[in-house]
């Protein structure tokens, strides 16, 4: 037991908790900021801020509280890690994609409709 | 092998995957020394792949869905982004004192860990309450999930990350209670160790949805 004392590094020490935490907090105060306090910059800016900081607060969660490394599990954990999140990009980035284009061709946009409407 | 087992013999197949690990032979003896638990971990961490899967789904049916309000109300209408922030913090902040609880248990402390959970449960059910007042708030003014398909989206997204917490809550719990009567036992450990993987999971998928859903919503 005495081996577990120490704070191994798999399952975290206080330092490397508040090392998250502050992280975090950085990570999830400044998207809001962007949002409360309507800073000026374009909307494509904004976005790609907020899904920026989002993406590496997830890396920061899951270095810092869930403690995934190369090497635990033998690396199945990692593995089935990146095998998830190669399918969640396949599943979003094909969803959005085939459906913005649907959306595109089959809805028409309410001033298409107005201008058949209003053809003479 | 002996090494490895050198706390109390536990139950279950736990035996079984040790004498099964290629790399026991390889000379990891310092690796093997804290009980690995490489069979209920890894399984439970299969589990929340698959739960990842799940909303990410519900993430790709809202990117889909997110904008068409059928002329109902828009996210700017409806959602309070300062009461975000602060459930966004409730849900942080149940992390880090679920860490504190993780290292107390390292440490065998039971009543500093059991003061930590408890710490860890308030803010889980501080984040419950904000969820439920936003629901009724929403239901009272008819945003409910009936009125156009960017609410089904919404409400079936966030409500099922609140039946996560709330499952993990009442988890939580249970776990108190059977730390309270068996005290730190291996099975307890473990069982606290899937917890707290599923209580950071919970908190990251809050992050894709207050980027995604709050953020994102009320910017659109």
């Amino acid at each position: 037991m005495s081996a577990q004392e120490h704070g191994h590094d798999s399952h975290g020490s206080y330092k490397s908790y508040i090392i998250g935490f502050a992280l975090s907090v950085l990570l999830t105060v400044v998207p809001f900021w962007i949002v409360m306090a309507d800073v000026k910059v374009s909307l494509s800016i904004a976005l790609l801020i907020i899904f920026g900081l989002g993406a590496i607060q997830i890396l920061v969660h899951v270095h810092y509280f869930l403690h995934v490394t190369v090497g635990a599990e033998d690396g199945w954990q990692a593995m089935s890690l990146v095998f998830t999140a190669i399918l969640l990009v396949i599943i979003l980035a094909g969803s959005i994609w085939v459906m913005v284009h649907l959306h595109e061709n089959m809805m028409p946009a309410h001033e298409q409709i107005e201008r058949v409407r209003n053809l003479p | 092998m002996t090494a490895s087992l050198a706390g109390p013999a536990p139950e279950g197949g736990y035996q079984f995957y040790v004498t099964e690990d290629p790399h026991h032979h390889e000379g990891h003896d310092d690796h093997d020394e804290h009980h690995h638990e490489t069979g209920t971990r890894l399984g439970f961490w299969i589990y929340l792949m698959s739960d990842c899967l799940i909303f990410g789904i519900l993430f790709a049916v809202h990117a889909v869905l997110g904008t068409s309000y059928a002329a109902g109300p828009s996210p700017a209408d409806l959602f309070e982004i300062d009461k975000i922030l602060l459930s966004t913090f409730f849900l942080l902040f149940s992390s880090i004192t679920y860490g504190f609880a993780v290292i107390n248990m390292q440490q065998d402390k039971q009543r500093a860990m059991m003061l930590w959970l408890i710490v860890t449960g308030l803010f889980g059910g501080a984040f419950l309450v904000m969820e439920v007042l936003e629901f009724q708030h929403l239901w009272h003014l008819g945003a409910g999930p009936g009125a156009s398909a960017f609410l089904s989206s919404f409400w079936i997204l966030v409500g099922t990350h609140g039946l996560h917490v709330t499952c993990g809550s009442i988890w939580l719990v249970v776990l108190l209670v059977q730390v309270q009567m068996h005290g730190l036992t291996h099975e307890n450990k473990r069982r606290i160790m899937c917890l707290s993987l599923f209580w950071h999971f919970l908190d990251l998928i809050w992050i894709g949805v207050f980027s995604f859903v709050y953020l994102t919503g009320v910017l659109l």
